[in-house]
Order: C-alpha cells, then structure tokens, then sequence
C-alpha cells in the first residue's frame, strides 16, 4: 500500500444568490440595510460604466495605462465595501475603483493612467498605497503594513488584492507566511479571473484551488463565488472581523472573470479563449445577478439605473476636464523633487540644468 | 571614549537609536535571540524587546517588502540582510519598491529604511557571501550606498543612515569587522552621508578609495613615500552613492594625478563613475590618466585563490607609480 497522499480540495466556493437573483444561502445572508444594499449596486454601476468609457477613452488617446475590470464588479467592489474608512489597501494596477471607493479622487486615477506624478500622490486621507505593477510585490509589503497595524495596537486590517497568475509568485508565499508568522491583521485577495493575460489558471499550478495554498502557510482560507456581491462582502467581512479581533490573516480566492482584454496595450481575448466561454461567465454577470435580487426586494428600478449611469458619465467627464488641468504641471524638476528629502549635489546641479533647458 | 571594534560600533549605533527613536525596529535572519550571526545585534532584543528586535522567516524578499510596508507605516526598519550575495532575492523589494517609494508617491510615502548586510573578501567564505555588488545599487536612483572603513566611522555613518529619510545600503565589510581596534566616542555623534574623508593628506597623487581597500591604499601610500618620497593623498569615499564628487575634483586639481582602487571587479563597483566625474571636471589639472585598480572581471574568486585575485598592495604600488611616471 502506497503512503502518498492523494491532493485532498476540501474547498467549495461561498455563494449567496444564484445566477437568476435567488437567494440559495439565506444563513449566510450579510446584514446589509436596503441603502447599503443600493449604494454596492450603484457602485457596481457606476465601475461598469466607468470601465466601457475607459475603454473608449483609451483608444481616443485620452487614457493611457488602463486595465479592464468589467466582470470583476463584485469582487472588486463588495469586498472593499467590507472594509472601514481607515483600513490600508495595497492594489493591484487593475484595482483602481477600490481605490477611488477609498477615496483616491477619481481625476488623480486617470492621471495615474496617463503617467503623471499627481496620480500617485494619495491623499493624506486616504490610507493606501499606489497601484503595484510588479506582480505580487504588494503581497509582502501587506505583512509589513499589517505588522505596522499590530505593533501600533490599532483596530485596523490591511488588504492587498492580486490576481491569479499572482499566486505563482514567491512574494506571494513570502507574504502569507510573513503575515501567518507575525499573525498580523491581512487579508490576501486574489481575484481569480481565471487568466493571466494568456495563461490560463490551469497552467499556473497543478493545484485544484488557489485558495488552498493558505495551508502551506498555515493561515485561513475561503473560496467565494466573485460574481456574487453578497458572498463576496460575507467572507471578507468575516475576514476582517476576525483579523481586527487579533485572529490573524485569511486568503480569499474570489472566482471571477473578466470581460475584456488584459489591458488596453493589443492584448486580443480571442486568441486565448471561446466565445461560449465568454458567453458562460457573461450569463452569470454580478450586475444581473444583484440587479435582480434587489429588484425582487423593491430596492432598484431601471429609472434609477438610468440615472446612476448619466451620474457616472457626467462624473467622468468632469475628472477628465480637471486631468486635462494637470497635464501641463509636470517638469523634469518635479521628478528630481521626488527623489530624496534632501537632494544630493549632483541632483541638484541637474535639477538647475533642466531648469535652464539645458539638460544633457 | 572606548576603544572598539568595528562591529562593536554598529552594536553601539543600534542600541542608541533603539533607545532614541521607538519608531525604530531591527529584524532579520537570527538577529533576535542569536544577537547575529556576527553579533552585530547582541544584547539588542534582551534589551528592547520582541516587538522591537526580531528574527523572520529565511527569505530576502519577505524581509524587503516587510520594511517597504512597516515604513508605509511610519516606522524607521533597520533590516539586515545576512550576506550581501543574497541581496539578489530582495532585489524587488529594495530597488523597485524602497527605492522609488517616494518618487512613486509623489512624495506622500518615503522609505526611511535601512538595509544592513555584510560582505567583502578576505576570510575565506563560501560562495556569495563576499562579493561586492554597491556598485548594482549605485545606479539605482532613489538608493544612498554607504561603506565605512573603520569603527569611527561606522558608528557615526549608521546612525546618520538610520536617521535619514530615505532608503540606505549600509555594507559592512566582513574584513574590517575585527581587525581592528579605534577609540570611538560614547554617546550619539554622527558623520554626514554623502561626504568622503580625507584620509592621509598628500600633494602628488590622489587615491579614491572604500572599504577594506582604504587600508590597503594607505599602506601602499607609505611605501610609496618611503620608496620614491612621493606624498600620496588617500580619500576614504565613505558614501559611494551620492559620491563626494567635490572633494574628489579638489584633491585632484591639487595633485593632477588620480587612481581608482575598489575590490569589486573591473565592470562593477563605482570606480568608473568617478574616473568619469574627473574627466567631466577636472580633465585640464590632469598629468596622467586616472587609473583603476580593481578586481579581475571574474566571478568572485573560489576561497583558496582569493588573496591573489583582490587587489593587492603591490597592485596599488604599480598603479600609483605609473601615473606619476606617466
């Protein structure tokens, strides 16, 4: 008789609504009030509006940097909506409407898209770090942040979102096991669209699930359905109560998808995947799925998605017009500022040259 | 005063700023209970406590991104990286993310991290544990890299570099730690980054010099004073990012006569950069082409072979009198 051990999924993904609206988990319905339950609608809106105009605006040559997000509405969005107004979020490059949710003036994200300073440049209120672009890079600095949290005393839980290619990353593992060490107030998000850019998840790891690499560091971990807001805000509201109670850190792995391309820099889907693919994950869309839910609650009409959309269009073009502002201040003489507290000479013998157009 | 060694001075630099600021904090691979695989942190966590000297898990990279987010934070980590050689796992953590933190930010986050690792040959170590990689760090902007020479100066650099606002390589070289004993003040004092030292004054020839080679260059300047009377100025860079670029071009306006000397290979370290700095600025005060005295462009060399592949005094000789017989 062999002693290896057969690989063991003990994991099944939460879910809340089923696909046409109905409620299949009632016990473990979140207690939201009808507000609140609005207000996760109307920000899912406004995210898919946001995300087709992007799109236009990319191709217009308006928008520079701009990756998708259009499928990823509730697993974006439900899971910040756990959050509290001081909880840290370390965000992918993808995870910019978490960040605006969180208080990033959404003029500043399009100039983050363009490649300007002020688009990092977060406001003293808001407590998050910049888009990281280096994949899982934010998985480790989520341990320090979180270990900040702790050693401070502070009630406060730090959340860094990544996606499924991430997983493969050793500063995905360094993280969770940093964080499982200190046990330390973190919660690694991983949207799980199922590709990253070509690849797909089944070519990422052998493993049935992500979420079950928790074990190798020996922290908790769930699996929720990601086009089902209320389950997704269930399980990382648990995860943050439990954190904030000192219990230490959870994996989420949100199974999501998303509708576009990667990012907007030539990456064609339809090389890589099927049309009824798309049509299946398109069937089970978060905005048709809430919409119908609280439509058989009474709590949203088409009058009222009408008018968050124009809400949205007019939003979006009064952050464009106020970027438009910005793109004129940015000088060479801004990024050498930048560097250091105290410029060091031969910054500052540059910084002078620039000034006078005479850089070299 | 106390006489010291210099890894009794970065002890003393530590305990003093742990003491001074609690927002400092030192981790590492066995720098808690175990006081450091070269002690440099002995005594420290009996003394501060877990919460503010503590051991992490073996990995760089966990170790990087551990002091990018506790600086996000607004703590001030002191973290060590055991051996320089492994700086290649943190690699990311250091210079994609400490080091542009602030630029990143538009100024919103800084970094106020301190890297500290030893490194340099010498003592027969293993593979990757001596070799010298400043000069990767050199060109990161966003990057300050420090090197003392001697216990005074260790002391006074470190505390320097864990006060400063922004991300700091602080390379400890595993020669220097014990060889040599120096009177080192009590108390706090600090020597400025970004300024070199001028280490042995002298009219005829400057040599730029850090590290293990300052001593190894001041013994060439007194043979060379003994052999031909030539008064050789030795300069001690101390920071080899930003470099003292001022004090170099004044030495060698003075003297007309320059040699690089570095442990690190040809291609690496920083000896090109200021051969370069005193072309651009003082090309007219020279007499001779300034001269590198380096390490072969090898992989670090196997442990038996090592004193024949660093620089040698004798090299240092030669370089000197071929600039002055030029």
């Amino acid at each position: 008789m062999g002693v290896l051990l057969d690989e063991r999924t003990p994991y099944e993904p939460v879910r809340i609504l089923a696909e046409d609206g109905t409620v299949v988990n009632p016990e473990l319905m979140p207690d939201l009030s009808d507000d609140q339950l609005r207000e996760l609608m109307h920000r899912m809106v406004f995210t898919r509006v946001w995300d087709q105009r992007a799109i236009a605006l990319n191709r217009q040559g308006r928008l520079g940097f701009y990756a998708p997000v259009a499928g990823q509405e509730a697993s974006m969005l439900a899971s910040h909506y756990a959050l509290n107004k001081d909880d840290f979020l370390l965000p992918s490059y993808r995870d910019i409407p978490q960040l605006v949710f969180h208080g990033l003036p959404l003029y500043q994200a399009f100039l983050y898209s363009r490649g300007h300073i002020h688009g990092g440049q977060i406001p003293e209120d808001v407590s998050a770090l910049m888009p990281q672009i280096i994949i899982a890079a934010q998985c480790t600095q989520l341990a320090g942040v979180a270990l900040g949290i702790k050693l401070r005393g502070e009630r406060r839980v730090a959340i860094a979102y990544f996606g499924d290619g991430a997983t493969s990353q050793g500063d995905f593992y360094e993280g969770m096991n940093f964080a499982g060490v200190f046990k330390v107030p973190a919660i690694f998000f991983s949207q799980n669209n199922r590709y990253a850019i070509s690849v797909p998840v089944s070519k990422q790891t052998a493993a049935k699930t992500l979420v079950q690499k928790s074990v190798a560091a020996g922290i908790s971990g769930v699996q929720v359905d990601g086009m089902d807001p209320l389950a997704v805000y269930r399980v990382t509201k648990e995860a943050a109560d439990r954190a904030r109670a000192g219990e230490g850190p959870v994996m989420i792995e949100s199974l999501t998808y998303r509708y576009g391309p990667h990012t907007m820099a030539g990456d064609d889907p339809t090389r890589y995947r099927t049309n009824e693919e798309l049509g299946e994950w398109e069937r089970q869309d978060p905005l048709i799925r809430f919409r119908a839910f609280l439509q058989g609650k009474g709590l949203w009409s088409e009058q009222e998605e009408e008018a968050a959309i124009e809400e949205t269009k007019q939003t979006i073009a009064d952050a464009l017009k106020k970027a438009d502002e910005y793109m004129s201040k940015q000088t060479v003489g801004d990024l050498i500022d930048a560097m250091y507290a105290e410029l060091p000479p031969e910054l500052k013998e540059q910084k002078a040259l620039f000034a006078a157009g005479e850089g070299r | 005063m106390a006489q010291m060694t210099m890894i009794q001075a970065i002890t003393d630099a530590m305990r003093l700023e742990l003491a001074r600021d609690p927002k400092v904090l030192v981790f590492g691979e066995d720098v808690g209970v175990n006081g450091g695989v070269f002690r440099a942190t002995a005594g420290l966590q009996e003394q501060f406590g877990e919460q503010r000297v503590f051991d992490t898990p073996l990995a760089e990279s966990g170790i990087g991104g551990l002091a990018v987010g506790l600086a996000v934070q607004g703590f001030r980590p002191v973290a060590e990286i055991q051996f320089f050689g492994f700086v290649f796992e943190a690699f990311d953590a250091v210079a994609s993310q400490a080091a542009r933190l602030r630029y990143r930010s538009g100024g919103r986050y800084h970094a106020p991290i301190v890297f500290r690792s030893p490194f340099g040959g010498g003592v027969k170590t293993p593979e990757l544990h001596a070799d010298s990689l400043e000069g990767l760090f050199a060109q990161t902007p966003g990057l300050k890299v420090v090197i003392p020479s001697n216990p005074y100066d260790a002391k006074g650099l470190l505390i320097s570099a864990i006060r400063d606002d922004d991300p700091v390589i602080f390379l400890e070289h595993m020669k220097l730690y014990r060889s040599f004993r120096q009177e080192v003040p009590e108390g706090d004092y600090t020597v400025p980054l970004g300024k070199a030292a001028v280490v042995r004054p002298g009219k005829d020839v400057t040599v730029i010099t850090y590290g293990a080679m300052v001593q190894t260059s001041l013994t060439a300047a007194d043979k060379v004073a003994e052999s031909r009377g030539a008064q050789v100025e030795v300069i001690d860079l101390r920071t080899v990012s930003p470099i003292d670029i001022e004090t170099v071009v004044e030495s060698v306006k003075k003297t007309n006569r320059a040699v690089v000397v570095q442990e690190a290979q040809r291609k690496a370290g920083v000896a090109a950069e200021v051969a370069a700095q005193i072309n651009e600025r003082a090309i007219l005060h020279l007499e001779a082409p300034v001269i590198r005295v380096t390490s072969p462009d090898t992989v670090y060399p196997f442990a038996a072979i090592e004193d024949q592949w660093l620089p040698t005094v004798g090299r240092v000789v030669k370089a000197i009198e071929d600039v002055l017989d030029f």
